[in-house]
């Protein structure tokens, strides 16, 4: 068992997900920056989508009661062990009784506690991730709450630490691709998209960000029938303030949807707090790496 | 049909009406081409989520494209009676707004059986159409912001059933005790696209 002494502003077990229910309303949700948490697990040696801790600004405070090996990657936090000061991306051991503190980062939103086994709490529709949006999942985690550890996978960490280039402070650069329904936009709106910065909002949390910028006027002001949302996609209500969908966004809207960032660049955004500055630099569909 | 990119993480194809974004969503159920995850059917478009990092966009619009559509008429889900009482809060004004009595608003919901288009909203939720067109009537002007689990409602050409407590802006007629969504069962939702519904009035 794993106990959370402090959970921070909002800390969440996820793992990559549910798919193949959309059909029927249930979103994927999992880890806002897969691919932070999927590091955090090869770290200690897990399958990349075994459950972890994804903790928000920090501020949390977990203690084992058996001795555990754990990983803590994402945002650039300040971690103490027993009140050791310890790095991030790196395998750590806590002792049966010893306490992990995850500070508030200096840079990123973000931080995920993989534990070697894996947060083993129930799964709903065969994942363990809070979707904060539909209620499905585990409650979000509070003092006290007690989290049960998966048996240790074969496989061993193989390494100690992995270098992580840091994040530079600063405006936050994000691959898009035009579509799906740019064509209900003026080309002033596709033009201020890719040429102005836009900053994130205080409106943030795992459904998606609200973007403070310059306008993005509508070409076409008929209404949308609803339509599936992906990942990423950046839809733009009457307000003409684009909203940017992180993990938990909606099955369906009915706003059209300028562009949508890719998805490699959805973990970068999935990490940018209030304030920051951001810009979209449009790629093409297919990537060249093809 | 047009495909249209929703980046690496999806297509989104569009189609003329629901019936042909049923013909191909069933299809598509028989043979999902490779990279992808899920799909989300709605009234004009086929959502194909896909795995970025395993799939080319590119392939998967090539095997859309290349589906011929049968006589194949949706996805037969079986059919739900589902049991309502039929004392919802806005009965009386969707019998205004219809030009119909509380009592014809009852026989038109019953008697014409509806089917399951898609989900959306929140999980479970089912948009069901091929209802009495008498019954077509716009959302209300303000949404509650409470609506219980089980309530009937109207809203378009729609009809649906909230599958728990949440806001909410459709014409309420009535209530069923059914529980129509429910994780620990398999499957969780009863409202599923290609399902058919048959409401009965209990009293």
């Amino acid at each position: 068992m794993i106990e959370i002494v402090e959970p921070g502003p909002l800390a969440t077990v996820q793992d990559l997900g549910r798919s193949g229910h959309a059909g029927i309303g249930v979103g994927v949700s999992g880890a806002a920056d897969r691919a932070a948490m999927r590091l955090a697990n090869r770290l200690v040696g897990n399958a990349e989508g075994a459950a972890a801790i994804e903790s928000t600004f920090g501020g949390l405070l977990l203690r084992p009661d058996r001795d555990v090996t754990v990983a803590v990657t994402g945002a650039d936090s300040q971690l103490t062990v027993d009140g050791r000061a310890e790095p991030v991306n790196t395998v750590l051991r806590i002792r049966a009784g010893g306490s992990l503190r995850v500070g508030p980062p200096a840079r990123g939103l973000r931080g995920y506690v993989a534990v070697r086994g894996g947060i083993a709490v129930e799964p709903v529709l065969g994942s363990r991730a809070t979707d904060v949006l539909s209620g499905l999942g585990p409650p979000q985690l509070t003092a006290g709450t007690r989290l049960p550890i998966g048996p240790a996978p074969a496989e061993f960490p193989v390494v100690e630490h992995a270098p992580i280039r840091r994040g530079r402070d600063g405006d936050l650069e994000l691959a898009v691709v035009l579509g799906p329904r740019e064509d209900w936009f003026t080309e002033q709106a596709i033009s201020t998209l890719l040429g102005e910065s836009f900053e994130v909002s205080a409106e943030i949390n795992r459904v998606g960000m609200r973007l403070d910028g310059p306008e993005l006027p509508r070409a076409h002001t008929e209404e949308l029938p609803s339509e599936g949302m992906a990942l990423g996609s950046l839809q733009v209500p009457p307000s003409g303030r684009p909203t940017l969908f992180l993990a938990d966004h909606p099955v369906t809207g009915g706003y059209p949807v300028i562009a949508v960032v890719t998805a490699a660049d959805v973990d970068r955004a999935a990490q940018a707090r209030p304030g920051q500055r951001v810009r979209f630099r449009q790629v093409t569909p297919d990537p060249a790496k093809r | 049909m047009r495909v249209l990119r929703c980046a690496d993480s999806a297509l989104l194809v569009e189609l003329a009406d629901l019936p042909a974004v049923q013909a191909l969503h069933g299809e598509l159920r028989e043979s999902t081409p490779d990279g992808v995850l899920d799909m989300v059917p709605a009234a004009r478009t086929l959502l194909l989520r896909l795995d970025p990092g395993r799939c080319d966009p590119a392939a998967v619009e090539r095997a859309v494209r290349d589906v011929r559509v049968g006589q194949r008429r949706g996805h037969d889900g079986g059919l739900l009676r589902v049991p309502v009482v039929y004392d919802g809060a806005d009965l009386a004004e969707v019998a205004k707004l219809t030009g119909l009595t509380e009592r014809e608003v009852v026989h038109e919901h019953t008697e014409v059986p509806w089917t399951v288009a898609f989900g959306g909203f929140a999980p479970g939720f089912g948009y069901l159409t091929g209802g009495s067109p008498k019954l077509a009537v716009p959302r209300r002007g303000e949404s509650r912001t409470r609506v219980p689990p089980g309530a009937v409602g109207l809203a378009g050409e729609f009809s649906g059933i909230y599958p728990r407590e949440s806001p909410g802006g459709w014409q309420l007629i009535g209530r069923t005790d059914l529980e129509i969504w429910r994780t620990d069962r398999e499957p969780p939702a009863l409202l599923r696209p290609g399902v058919r519904v048959r409401f009965e009035e209990v009293s």
